[in-house]
């Protein structure tokens, strides 16, 4: 029992997120209602869901930035209190610091752990090699394409090794020759030391393309959980290449059906609200 | 290139033109000599003051002072600045004094400077860091604010400690607003000694103006004022300099200029 509780990276039971409206006349908006989501140590997630579903709500709830209305987290069996030490975030908007160059980036981190600055840079410049930025440790964010920002991104998350990964749509903003590299590299980075992985993303080929399981979930509000599939494409893959096997097509077909009403459902709530 | 010669040269001329029309007015009676003086004999002034070697202390105590007040102003609106940003409940309780502080004719306080300090350099130094203080606490204030939310959640992601997100977030972040303000910063310190120097003091330029004035000696008081403006130059492009050595990431940010009370 005990271990088969150790061997669940993330449980989220009955999760509900209300936030107040800034509206004082108008109800509380339930963001999240019921939901509840496990991902097995080592496994990669993905959820999908039409727009403004609340799946930041969920990925914000887990890496203990938001605390939810009502429902648990448990991380590898505890109960989450505070920040969740032992994720990594990597966030959908620019999150790295603009005043410290890209060595700085990646090993503020380690230094945020007491490791010393010299070693920190050194550690960091390897990470650089590993993302496909050696030399580039000197330039600024600012001197980065939107690319580069998110290798020296992930491998300021990566460098410290956190056993599960937390993405927000990551390579929402490249362009797609860059997103199939970028996602290509993650999976080898991810089968060299499988680490547990929830992916948000509305792009279902990339979900199905990268995951063992898609979550789905249903429009706002009152997000809920309406299909979980497993991904049983073998790996390794190459993500530029899977989308035209016919497990694929076969899989895209069905999920894309548990989410069709869905997303017409969001579409037609913010068109509403526009 | 050629371009930028020519703009230089019609600069040059400009200024010439504007000493002849001044030494015109002057020299044919259509203005008068006592209370326009002559641009001849201001030019002598100048030259006089830093041929006899009389004008160097007088420099030196201005630049000193100017230094002081600079850097004693900056470093209390970085201290406060972070300190009411970083806490909401002092920030609301502070704001109507902040506010009252900052729109008052702070130059009045000249007086009660030199009472407490004396006619020193220290009374100057103090009506300075009032000037600086404003312009650099605003900046701090808005530089901690501005911090986006994304970074400030990556970094406690990573592990920062509140004393950690002061010293890499917030900290680099209200610095480079304070760079971003740091022409207007070191500007107010010069207004604030050279006003100080001129309400009351033994040394300075200021205090040469002020002297020239009492004996009613019109083209010395030219001299100063022209002694001041090339001062100030000075100062400014040493400012520039600092800023290009120190930009390691450029700060697209506008800083805040306060209203001036002067």
């Amino acid at each position: 029992m005990r271990n088969e509780s150790a061997a669940v990276a993330v449980e989220l039971q009955r999760i509900n997120c209300t936030f107040a409206s800034s509206d004082r006349k108008a109800d509380p908006y339930p963001a999240v209602s019921e939901l509840s989501l496990r991902v097995a140590d080592g496994e990669f997630v993905s959820v999908v869901g039409p727009t403004g579903c609340g799946k930041s709500t969920l990925l914000n709830v887990t890496a203990g930035l938001l605390r939810p209305t009502s429902g648990t987290v448990r991380i590898f069996g505890q109960p989450l209190v505070g920040l969740n030490a032992r994720a990594g975030y990597l966030f959908q908007a620019d999150s790295l610091m603009p005043w410290r160059n890209a060595a700085g980036n990646v090993a503020v981190g380690l230094q945020y752990r007491g490791v010393a600055r010299r070693e920190a840079e050194a550690r960091a410049n390897d990470w650089l090699v590993r993302v496909g930025l050696a030399g580039r440790g000197h330039a600024y964010p600012h001197q980065l394409s939107g690319g580069m920002k998110k290798r020296v991104a992930l491998a300021q998350t990566l460098i410290l090794d956190p056993e599960i990964i937390l993405m927000d749509e990551p390579f929402s903003a490249l362009d797609v020759q860059t997103r199939l590299l970028m996602e290509n590299e993650l999976l080898d980075i991810w089968a060299a030391n499988k680490k547990s992985v929830l992916f948000i993303t509305h792009d279902l080929e990339e979900a199905i393309s990268l995951s063992d399981r898609v979550v789905v979930l249903s429009a706002g509000p009152g997000t809920r959980c309406i299909g979980d599939f497993v991904i049983d494409i073998p790996r390794p893959r190459d993500v530029s290449e899977i989308r035209h096997e016919l497990r694929f097509v076969e899989l895209y077909k069905d999920i894309w059906h548990a989410m069709k009403a869905e997303v017409l459902k969001g579409y037609a709530q913010t068109k509403v609200r526009a | 290139m050629k371009n930028r010669h020519v703009v230089n040269l019609l600069r040059a001329l400009l200024l010439v033109s504007v000493f002849l029309v001044w030494d015109s007015l002057v020299r044919f009676g259509w203005a008068s000599k006592f209370f326009f003086g002559e641009p001849l004999l201001v030019l002598r002034q100048v030259v006089k003051w830093f041929t006899t070697g009389e004008i160097y202390p007088h420099l030196l105590t201005t630049l000193l002072e100017t230094i002081l007040a600079f850097s004693g102003g900056a470093l209390f609106g970085l201290g406060i600045g972070l300190w009411l940003a970083l806490n909401p409940t002092a920030a609301k309780l502070f704001d109507p004094y902040v506010k009252a502080l900052s729109s008052m004719p702070r130059v009045i306080l000249a007086p009660i400077f030199a009472l407490w300090f004396g006619l020193g350099i220290w009374s100057k130094v103090a009506l300075g860091i009032t000037l600086v203080f404003f312009v650099v606490f605003f900046n701090v204030y808005q530089g901690v604010k501005e911090v986006s939310p994304v970074v400030l959640a990556n970094a406690r992601m990573l592990g920062a400690n509140s004393r950690q997100l002061l010293r890499t977030v917030y900290l680099p972040s209200a610095t480079s607003w304070v760079f971003s303000s740091l022409h207007t910063s070191v500007g107010m310190a010069f207004v604030g000694v050279v006003v100080g120097e001129y309400l009351g003091s033994a040394r300075g330029v200021g205090y040469l103006i002020l002297q020239a004035e009492g004996v009613f000696d019109i083209n010395a008081v030219f001299a100063g004022i022209l002694v001041l403006t090339v001062f100030a130059l000075i100062l400014d492009a040493l400012v520039s300099l600092l800023e290009k050595s120190v930009y390691g990431w450029r700060a697209s940010t506008a800083a805040v200029t306060t209203t001036e009370a002067t």
